[in-house]
Formats: C-alpha cells, structure tokens, sequence
C-alpha cells in the first residue's frame, strides 16, 4: 500500500479525505495553497493555470461568469448540493463506475496489464453526465431556467438533454453540420429528450463552430440562460468547474486501484480534444509524482497542419474561446482548420490546465492517427466485447502499444471515456462496410 | 520598441480628442462608422475608408477580421470570412491602412479580437499600429482584468484603448470602465451580437445620463444602430453613434469583381455607404440643436 499519512494535510489534492469517504463523489475546495504550492493548486482568483486560463470574452458576458463562480463557491461550501450531486451520480449515472482489468488485450499486447477505467458504462454512455448533472444543478440554483451547450461528438449534447429533462430545463444545443451528419443516432436521442438541435453552418461546421454559436447565443440570454460548456475549456471558472466535476473519475479510480491492486498505477492515459475526461482523470494524480500521465491527442491524417487536432503537439500559445492554451492558428491568430475522425476531438483548443500540465512536464502529450485509433477500435471490439468510441480510441491505440514496451508487472489504466455505438454507423461507412457490417461487395 | 514621447498634438489619443472638441465647438454629434478591412477587397476598403472621410465622420472603426469572432452577429462574420477568404492578412491591412490615413484626417480605430494582439506580441502589434497611423484600438473581447499589458503599451504610445459597458456591466464595474477607457467610452445599447435592430432599448437613455457622471471621455453609443432615425435618438443623449453591420450589409453586395454575379459593382457601394454616412451625419446633426 501507498502511505497515505500526509494527506491530511493537503487540503486541495483530489485524493484527501473526500476520496475515502464511502461514497466520495464531493469536492474538496482549492482555496488555500500550501507554502510549496502543489501543482493541483490552480487555477488563482483570476482563473489562472500559471500562465493559461482567464477570461477573455466581451464585456456582456463579465457578470455572468461572475455570477457563475459565486454560485460554484457557494455550491461547494454547502453539504446539500454534494448530497444532491452524489445521489444523482450513484443512483442516476450508476456511480461508481468499474475498474476493469481488460486481460485479453493485455494478453495480446504482452506487457503490462491494462484496466479500463469504465466511463462507458455511465448513463448515456459517456463521462460528460458528470459535468452536466453538476451544472444543471447550478443552474438551478441561479434560478436559469433555459440551457444552451455545444457539442461534437454529441455526447455533451444528449448529457446535457439528458440533465435538462430530468431538471425540467430547457434545452438548445449547438453542433456543427458535419457532426450532425456523423453522429446522427445522438442527434435524435437528444431530439428524444425533448431538447432542440441547432445545426451551425459556418466555418468547418464542427465543434469550434458550435461554441461560437453558444457564445453569440450567450451573449443576448445571458440574464436568463445557463451555457453548460462540454469540456475544460471557455473563459474562467468553466475550466475549473468541469474538471472539479470530472474528478470524480480520478478520484474513484484511485480509491478502486489501491482496493483492487494495492497500489497506484505506473501510467494513467486519457484521449484529450478538450481534454475534460483527461483532466477529470489526471488532476487527483497530479501530485503523486510517481505517476505517469499521458495524453493522447488527435493525429488524423498526418502531422501537416490541417490533417491533425493535435493542439499541444503542435499548437503554440493563443487565446480561443476564452481562455489562453496551446491553439492551432496562423501567424496572424486566425485559428486553423483541423481535421480528425473523432468529431470530439475535432478541436484547434484544448483546455488550460493541459497547457499547464504540458509546460510543467507533468503530463506528457503524443497523437495517433485516424487510421491507428479505427484499428483500436476493432481490436478492442474483438479482444473486449467492448465498443470503445473512436475518441477513445486514439488513447487505445497508445495503450496497447506502449503495454507491449513495458513489464508485466506495471500497470496501465486507461479512461475508457465512452461507448462507440454513436461511432458505428460512421466506422462501417469509412471501412466501406454496408450497414449490417458485411464487407460490401463491389 | 522605439516610442516617442506622448501625448502629443499628433497622438492618437490628442486626434480623437480634437475630433470631438471640434464637433462640440460646431454643435454636431459624432458618427463612428464601421467596416470590415478587407470585404469585398483591400483596394474596395482603402476607397470606403475615403469615402467615409469625405461623408464628415468624427471616427472610423476598421474590422480586423477575426476567424472566431464571438461579439459578432451574422452580418459581421460573414464579411469576416469573405474578407479571410480574399487572402486579408496583417500585413495587407497594416500596408492599406498607412496608404489611407496618410490621404484621410478622420481618425482610424481598429476593431480587433485580443486573439489576434496576443498572436502578434502587443508591443509589436501596438508599434505596427502606431507606424501605420491607426488612433487606437477597440477590443470587444478583453475585459479589464485582463487589460493592463494592453493598456500600458497604449498608453505609452498614446494610442486610444476604447472599453466597453453593456446592458449587463454592474453599475461599480461600469464606473471602473468608464475611468479607464480612453478616446470614448463604448457603450453598448443592448445585451447581445453586433446587429440591426428594428428599436432602440429600453432604459437606454437613462443609462447614457448615468455614464456622463461617471466618464470623463465622450459616450458614443453602438450594436444595433442602423437608420438615420436612430442615430437621431441615441445622439440626443449620447456623444455620438457608431454604424457596423447596416454598412457591412452594403458590402456584401459588391461582390469580388471576378465574380459575374456580383450585384453591384464596389464603385456604386462606395457611393452607397457614402450617401448611407451622409445621412447619419445629417441626422445627428440636427438632433444636437
């Protein structure tokens, strides 16, 4: 076992107390910085993750993410709303999800033994509920009564539908055409749960387009909309409060790898577009530096720009949506065109804290390829019984490369962030299978 | 980077301000136009720039085009993308804008995302600026906690850092911005994108007389302000109006000249959105008296 008997002290790591209480799906705040700052410290007063983070957005929306913030404080400080959440979680998410050790994949890669952290397996199929249970009751607490989000994948947007008809909200979600098209069976779930799909024609008609329909939505609702944003990106706090809402991923992972295997893992990994998963996932490892963590971003088609939604791999410092990250963009600031097989890693940002993980070297960054996460997909299929989704994928693919490198007594756990039922449709399209999934015959 | 010192008669701040002095001495309000650099084309924009000049406005705004721009309504991005599309770079419109300033005396402001600053490095983009005689900057996107590396380049190089209040700025916040905006202040009319509207907002009125207490540079009003008839109302109580998207609207029409179906060749929209500024002109003038 890992000692744990300093942690008392350090009040804003995410595996105190709070990671052992029976049911630790609460938060502990990150208010007071110790004298030698660990780096789950962040972000300070103005949102910042060292250098990235803040809030760059017009003026009209100031009091708003003020009023946001304010609510978030007092949320955490009241043992009503983590009763609340925490009831939702279990008995609406069906929280905790499993850690599973996936042995015939291990067995195939011949190295180290890879567990799935099951995000699959939470209600609606994804780890975004986390996010938008806990916003929604926000909302609720500032009395707004109508929701707007983007979504890529769409997994935001039936997580946040899904929030919004068991709050009584209401609900408009923002998703690029393109994503429309390759994610149709979530536009019509959403659809189902009675919240109304906006399809965003311009620019690349993906994810990056949906945000800046919400905004421009935000903008003139501002006074009587909550805007539940899907990842850990946007102006502060949002980067803060969904990685506190996605913690609950790292944290419960923790717990279950010193119950189920007596230990911490060697490496965690997690895809990262956004990176919400990933920062729900790291940011309880963080300061246990023993740890590895690693990110895997979208390599698509190759490393040229516009092939790739790879933005810490290849992006510099910029500021979209919001915040200042590693951005994908010319030399102008003009953000860049990316491309990826995944619509919700299909993204030129990526969320502030990864900036400042990768810059710390905490956390280290790589890419896969579109056509390496499609062959994960279907060896996992294969090895698993499991449809991982193509997001997932790409954190896959490394996996079972990098378990092949290492011993078998080292342990990998991976975020199996969401099920790929949504993906199938558009997997057999690009492997040109018809759609009953037989080789189509020419 | 080589600054002199400021201000000066010719700073960008010092030009502003003689616009304004000079509309008071005649008993006019101030028009503020705005157009997108770029749209249709950068030769189409150095000749609306001149109209605009000959057409009497206290100021122009000149739209840097911004791929993600998130204060901008449908109109406005549009001519963002159509202006990308057309190859606009910094480079072009920095090259444009000093042909044009050095032939034109209203003072010309950039309309620019802080995406955009933060890319180039602020002191080059304010040095850049500066050389290419632009007045000083409007950026709707940089609130002024995130304000003061901006701020402090500006100011050394005397250049106009314009902030902006909106329907939703608290009254404590408001009286903050107010102090520290430079050339005007920007008062938005409504909670929302750039755009025309059909009718002005309520309390509108009040909140410009609040702000004159508040303010010690003038109060120009804008989002949402596209005919005569309104530009007459705001001016009433505000220092002047700024005209975005009922002019970028005109520019829509001169499509590229390669295009055949252009509707209107870019000489008769120059015409246009002269005659379109005129008319402001006109109107604001008679409600100053």
């Amino acid at each position: 076992m890992v000692a744990t008997g300093s942690e008392a002290t350090i009040k804003n790591v995410g595996d105190t107390a709070d990671a052992f209480r029976p049911r630790g799906y609460g938060f502990s705040m990150a208010t007071v910085a110790p004298a030698s700052a660990p780096l789950s410290a962040v972000p300070d007063a103005l949102g910042r993750f060292g250098r990235f983070g803040g809030r760059y957005v017009p003026e009209t929306l100031s009091a708003a993410l003020d009023q946001l913030e304010q609510a978030y404080d007092e949320a955490m400080a009241d043992p009503s709303f983590h009763a609340e959440l925490d009831s939702l979680l279990a008995a609406f998410v069906g929280r905790p999800t499993p850690l599973l050790f996936a042995r015939r994949l291990t067995a195939l890669a011949g190295g180290a033994q890879i567990y799935f952290k099951r995000e699959d397996l939470s209600h609606t199929g994804a780890h975004k509920i986390n996010n938008t249970l806990g916003q929604g009751l926000l909302a609720l607490r500032m009395g707004k009564r109508r929701i707007i989000a983007e979504t890529g994948a769409g997994q935001h947007g039936v997580a946040t539908a899904t929030a919004c008809a068991r709050f009584g909200l209401d609900c408009v979600v923002y998703m690029g055409s393109e994503d429309v098209r390759r994610q149709a069976p979530n536009v019509r779930n959403m659809r189902f749960m009675g919240a109304e799909v906006r399809p965003v024609e311009t620019g690349s008609r993906t994810l990056r387009d949906a945000i800046n329909e919400a905004m421009r939505d935000w903008m003139g609702s501002v006074e009587t909309t909550h805007y539940i944003i899907g990842s850990v990106v946007g102006p502060h706090p949002f980067p803060r409060i969904v990685r506190d809402f996605q913690s609950v991923i790292g944290r419960e992972t923790v717990e279950q790898c010193r119950r189920q295997l007596g230990r911490l893992p060697d490496t965690v990994v997690a895809c990262v577009g956004g990176g919400s998963n990933a920062a729900g996932m790291f940011y309880p490892f963080v300061d246990h530096a023993d740890v590895r963590l690693v990110g895997v971003e979208a390599g698509g088609r190759s490393g040229q720009p516009g092939d790739h939604a790879a933005s810490l791999s290849y992006g510099s410092p910029g500021i979209l949506h919001g915040s200042l990250s590693y951005v994908l963009q010319n030399d102008d600031g003009q953000t860049a065109d990316v491309h990826s097989v995944s619509a919700g890693l299909d993204y030129p940002g990526v969320g502030p804290e990864h900036s400042y993980w990768r810059d710390a070297g905490r956390v280290s960054y790589t890419s896969v390829t579109d056509a390496a996460a499609l062959d994960a997909f279907d060896t996992v299929a294969r090895q698993e019984g499991i449809l991982p989704a193509l997001e997932t994928s790409h954190a896959l693919a490394w996996t079972v490369e990098e378990a092949a490198r290492r011993p078998a007594d080292e342990i990998i756990v991976i975020c199996l962030s969401g099920r790929g039922d949504k993906d199938a449709a558009e997997i057999a399209r690009l492997r040109g299978l018809s759609a009953d999934g037989q080789q189509a015959t020419s | 980077m080589s600054r002199t010192a400021f201000p000066h008669a010719d700073s960008g701040v010092a030009r502003i301000a003689a616009r304004f002095a000079a509309n008071a001495a005649a008993g006019r309000k101030a028009v503020a136009p705005f157009v997108t650099a770029g749209d249709p084309d950068t030769a189409t924009t150095a000749d609306v720039l001149a109209a605009i000049d000959r057409a009497g406005a206290t100021l122009i705004e000149l739209g840097v085009p911004y791929s993600d721009p998130i204060a901008d309504g449908a109109v406005i991005q549009a001519s963002y993308v159509r202006a990308l599309a057309q190859g606009m770079s910094l480079d072009r419109l920095f090259a444009m804008v000093k042909d044009v300033t050095g032939r034109i005396t209203t003072p010309v402001l950039a309309m620019v995302s802080y995406s955009i600053i933060y890319r180039r490095g602020i002191d080059r983009f304010v040095t850049e600026s500066l050389a290419a005689g632009l007045a000083g900057f409007v950026v709707p996107d940089l609130p002024i906690e995130e304000s003061d590396d901006l701020a402090a380049a500006c100011e050394a190089a005397g250049l106009a850092l314009v902030r902006l209040v909106t329907p939703t700025t608290p009254p404590e916040r408001a009286e903050q911005i107010a102090r520290r905006s430079t050339g005007f202040l920007y008062c938005v009319s409504v909670a929302g994108v750039t755009g025309a509207r059909t009718s002005l907002p309520d309390g509108l009125v009040e909140r410009v007389a609040w702000l004159r207490t508040k303010a010690s540079v003038p109060i120009l009003v804008g989002f949402g302000i596209s005919t005569p008839e309104q530009a007459r109302a705001v001016a009433a109580v505000a220092d002047g109006v700024i005209v975005g998207s009922a002019l970028v609207r005109r520019l829509a029409e001169a499509a590229p000249p390669q295009r055949a179906d252009s509707a209107s060749p870019p000489g008769q929209v120059v015409a246009a959105i002269e005659q379109h500024v005129q008319d402001l002109v006109k109107a604001v003038e008679t409600s100053a008296k």
